[in-house]
Parts: structure tokens; sequence; C-alpha cells
């Protein structure tokens, strides 16, 4: 028995016990279970079941006149539908992208020239900017402005002016019909 | 007293050595004995060394305890009447201020008391940084106060959402949307602090939780100050550590009586809020219920984070305002091995004396941008104060230690004492401060 276990004892590299090893197994294997028990709890922090089922939604594009702006939720944010004027889509199309600090070509977020359609969540920290209402200021580039940190945004819905790092996101959506569409 | 103990042995209660003070019963030396809580107390509050030339700043560090109790005790009674759910918490404020019996004096107690909390803890710490508190050998003391600052911002940020007014959701909002800043993971980070696509009912929920544990673990870290505090003892307006027992009187009465006076005058100002002023400190925002679609036009935190909130704006980077943001508070944990004077008490600096001052000064104007629109000379004052608050920490406290020339230190703290006070004839003639 003693020979066996002194046979046994020594790695073959290293100085290395076996009890050195088997403690640092063991550890090592206790370590990882415990950091993948902590994964449920996390996890379930993450959206439930049914706050992922809650992600379409249908807007009818009928009663949108041209130069008028619709605010509709989906998943709970707003998403700003915009029936540009001709102004409007000539004034972002003819931006020179390449000055832009999140560079995108109008063409690229839009389906149809006329429907603008984007997340109404300004991408600094989170606010709905202004632009929607009639009265509301639009800030110097005709599109929205935030009122929380100052960011500006153009008809293309991208960011020009103040700390926001991107564009107005382009939710996924389809035109289900003419007018009419699916987003989510 | 007749508490008899036929199977204890005759000699096995008597007085442990720890027991202080020979008036206790036979009762509580037998409790002693086996739990000895009393000879912990007696030893760590009553009979508990403390330097004799304690002046008032050295208040803020009970008071902040008592207030940490007023918050539990009116929190814990709050949440027996509020709803954590989105269309039910608001309306469940409103019922706790109309309905319940008293219900608005504990909350307007709660609501005032974080501003209250807040304010005597900026005290304490600067308090802190004027005498030189944090240096050898108190260095874990400070730091175990930062992680207390830490938890109470992060509790009271949490238990601003629970009314689930406008200026609630809308905290929420841009508080979780910083994380959105880190690289890569931002993004999923943000979702998973929100448990959905937006700030709703699945984060009121958590908050509520997270809101309703953390002022538990502030306790234990609030413990653990102590434990850190009472292994060396208090810092004093000398900065010099005590060297026997003329320079040390025991806590009880001294303190205790000190701290009850100084905990009446704040009272006084803490009822003069709950009664009078209950909403001055608030934002009326915070009485129109949550809306998703429609952010307020000009949206500000409470006062206390309004120096760090404007620093988060003063910088036109997202990701670098963040940063700045959260190391502005970071900072501080470093203090001990900034500050490199090996004297303590600014009474002894008489350039970081002055020096000192700017930083709450400092803080003081950076509240004031952070109040304003982020607009004309409000951005360019707001960038100069915010560098001047960084300056203040990473140049200016490690460059004074180096050149600034100390003036002498007493001898004594009871020397020190006993040639400042006019009515003990004997002293010596000395200059007066």
């Amino acid at each position: 028995m003693t020979d066996l276990a002194q046979s046994q004892v020594r790695v073959e590299h290293g100085g290395g016990t076996r009890r050195d090893f088997l403690i640092l197994s063991a550890g090592a294997l206790g370590a990882v279970g415990a950091a993948i028990s902590v994964w449920p709890f996390i996890d379930s922090m993450n959206p439930a079941r049914d706050t992922l089922a809650l992600s379409t939604t249908e807007v009818d594009l009928t009663p949108i006149q041209v130069g008028q702006r619709l605010t509709v939720a989906w998943r709970g944010k707003p998403v700003f539908i915009d029936r540009r004027t001709p102004d409007e889509i000539k004034a972002a199309q003819d931006v020179d992208v390449s000055s832009l600090r999140d560079p995108q070509k109008d063409s690229d977020r839009v389906k149809k020239p006329e429907w603008l359609v984007v997340v109404g969540v300004c991408t600094h920290l989170g606010c709905i900017p202004l632009g929607q209402k009639p009265g509301d200021d639009r800030g110097s580039f005709g599109g929205w402005f935030c009122p929380c940190h100052g960011s500006v945004y153009d008809t293309s819905a991208r960011i020009r002016q103040g700390p926001a790092p991107t564009n107005l996101p382009v939710p996924p959506y389809d035109f289900t019909a003419d007018t009419a569409i699916k987003i989510g | 007293m007749a508490v008899s103990q036929p199977g204890v042995p005759a000699g096995s209660s008597s007085t442990p050595a720890s027991l202080p003070g020979s008036g206790h019963g036979r009762l509580v030396r037998w409790i002693d004995h086996r739990l000895p809580v009393i000879s912990f107390l007696e030893h760590e509050l009553t009979a508990y060394p403390t330097p004799v030339n304690l002046n008032y700043w050295w208040n803020f560090g009970s008071l902040a305890g008592i207030i940490l109790v007023i918050m539990i005790v009116t929190g814990v009674v709050l949440a027996m009447h509020y709803t954590p759910h989105a269309s039910l918490a608001f309306d469940s404020v409103e019922r706790i201020m109309r309905d319940v019996n008293y219900g608005w004096l504990l909350r307007y107690v709660h609501m005032n008391g974080a501003s209250m909390f807040f304010l005597i803890v900026y005290i304490h710490m600067f308090r802190g940084l004027y005498y030189g508190s944090y240096k050898y050998p108190r260095e874990l003391l400070w730091i175990l106060g930062v992680v207390i600052l830490l938890l109470m911002m992060a509790t009271a940020f949490l238990g601003y959402v629970l009314p689930w007014g406008q200026m609630s959701y809308w905290a929420a909002t841009v508080i979780t949307n910083m994380f959105s800043a880190v690289p890569l993971v931002g993004d999923s980070i943000v979702t998973l602090l929100w448990g959905g696509f937006t700030v709703g009912n699945p984060t009121l929920n958590r908050f509520y939780s997270l809101h309703y544990v953390l002022p538990f673990v502030i306790v234990a870290v609030v413990g653990l100050h102590l434990v850190a505090l009472h292994q060396h003892g208090s810092n004093n307006p000398l900065g010099i550590e005590r060297r026997g027992p003329q320079d040390s009187i025991p806590f009880h009465p001294y303190y205790t009586i000190k701290d009850m006076f100084g905990l009446s005058v704040f009272l006084i100002v803490f009822a003069v809020f709950v009664f009078y002023l209950p909403n001055f400190l608030g934002h009326p925002d915070n009485y129109i219920p949550a809306n998703p679609m429609v952010t307020p036009p000009h949206i500000v935190p409470e006062w206390y984070f309004l120096p760090f909130y404007a620093i988060l704006r003063s910088v036109p980077d997202k990701l670098l305002g963040v940063v700045l943001m959260f190391g502005a508070v970071l900072i501080l944990f470093l203090v001990p091995w900034l500050d490199t004077s090996p004297v303590r008490s600014a009474r002894f600096r008489p350039v970081y004396r002055w020096v000192s001052w700017l930083l709450p000064a400092d803080a003081i104007v950076l509240g004031w941008v952070g109040a304003n629109p982020p607009s004309g000379a409000f951005v360019v004052i707001g960038q100069i104060a915010t560098f001047y608050y960084f300056f203040h920490f990473l140049i200016l406290m490690p460059l004074l230690g180096k050149i600034e020339r100390p003036r002498p230190l007493p001898i004594s703290i009871g020397a020190a004492v006993l040639a400042a006070g006019p009515p003990v004839p004997a002293a010596a003639p000395m200059e007066r401060r």
C-alpha cells in the first residue's frame, strides 16, 4: 500500500504531488460549477417569454398626410413614422455621407423614400426626441431634437450634433400593403 | 436577583475580565459570560476612549447612522403599502399620501430623509478630507466609507424610481442607458437590467427588490466601517495620534451627549423640510404618472446627484462622459494615496487649508450647472468645473503634499487643548492660534 502510494504520488513533470493535482482540479471544477450556477440567476433577469412575445406591431399608414409624423409603440418603445415632404427627402439625400458621425445613406434607411420609420429613442441615454408634434423644436436640421442632452437629428434621423453616438435605428419592418407596415 | 441556576457550578457566572464596572446583577453577568454583548457594548460604546478635542464636524458619523435607521424603519413600513407594479405603483404612492394613516408623514420623512442622508454624508466626507482622516492607519476605514457612498447612491436611485412618476421613469431610462456605453456588450447589459426592451414592469419589480435589500448591505458595511474605526479610534482636529490617557475621554457620557445635541439641531432642520417644505428638494414632474412615450422637456436628477450629472454632460462623448462620471466617485478610493502629505489635519497645512474648500465650492458650481439646461455658458462652466474636480484630486493633492511646508505639530492633544483653552489659568503663556 505504501509502495503503491509512493509510486503514484510523484507526477512526471515538476514537483507537484498527487494531492496538489487533486486540490487544483477539484477547486477548478468547483469554481466552474459555481460560475455556471450563477447563470440562471442572471438570465432570469433577461426579457421573459411573454415580454418577447409582444414584439410585432402593425400600423395602417392611410391616415398620415404628407409632412405628418406619427408615433406608435413597438416593444414599449416609440417608433417615429414620418411621411416626409419632397424637400425633406431631398435634404436627406443631398447630405455628404462622409461628413456624418454615423455615415449612412438615406436610401439605406428607408424602404420607400416617402416613409421614414425609426425607433424614437435617442441613442445617447434613451430620451424621446422632440419633433413629432407640430409645435416641437426640431433642431437645426429639421429632423428631431433631444431635450435631455441636446442631440440633433436630421430628416433621415441621422445624428448631426450633440452627444449621441449613432443615428436613430431603423427597426425591422415590412410593407404588408401599399399603406400598411408590420414592425418587428 | 432571584435568578438561580442550579446546574451552574459556583464561580462560573463570575464577572468576566472583559466586563467593566461592578454594578451588574447576576442575570447580566450570566448572559455576558455566555454571550458577551454587554461587555462588548460597554467596551465599544461606553468606555470607548475618544480624543478629548473632537469638534462638531465629528457629529456627522453618528448622525448618518441615525438617519440610516430612520430610512430603514420608514421604508419597511412604506413597503407594507406600496405596490411594485407599473400600472399600480403611482396610485399606491398617492394612496399612501391620502388614505394610509400617517402615510404622508412616513413618505415625506423617507423622501427628505434621503436628501438629509446625502447632506450628512457629504459633510462627513468633507470632514475626512479636511482633517486627513483617511491617512495611515485609516485607509480601509475611508475605503469602506466610499463603498457605503456607492451603495447609498444605488439605493437612492432605485428608490427614486419606485413612485413611477415621469422623473422616476426617465431617471431609470437615462441611468440604465449609461451602461449601453460599454463597448460590445452594452446593449445586452441594458436589456438585462430592464428585463425587456424598455424600462417597464420587470424593471420596476427588480428595482423594488434591490431597493429593499441594499440598505441591509449598507448596514453590514457600516458595521465593518465601525470595526475599522474602533481599531485605531477616531482621528481628531489636530490629526495627531493620542499619546496617553490624558488625550482621551470615554465616549459616554461626553460624546453621547454631544451627539444628542447635534441630533436635536439636525432634527429641527429635518422637521422644517418634512413639515414645511416637503417637496422643495423634489421635482414636480414626478407627480405626473410615468409615460414611456414622452420625455419631460427638462430632466434633472435629485440635487445630490447634480454634480455628477454635470460631469456626465460636460463631455460631448457618450462613453467618456459615463467614464468620467463614475470616475468622479471612484477616484475617492485613491485619496489615501493621492494625498502625499504626512500631516493629516489641514490646520497645519497652510495651503491645503484653503485649497480643501475649493472642492466643495467646485461641487456646488457643478451642481448649479447640472440643474440647468446644457447650453450656452453652462457648458463651458461645466467643463471648467469638471476639469478642476479631477485636477484637485489628481494634481493638487499629490503636488501640495510635496511642496507645502506644514506648520509644526503640537506635542500632544492634551498639550494643545490646554494651551488653547482660556479657562485653564495654569496654562503657560503661548501664542494663541
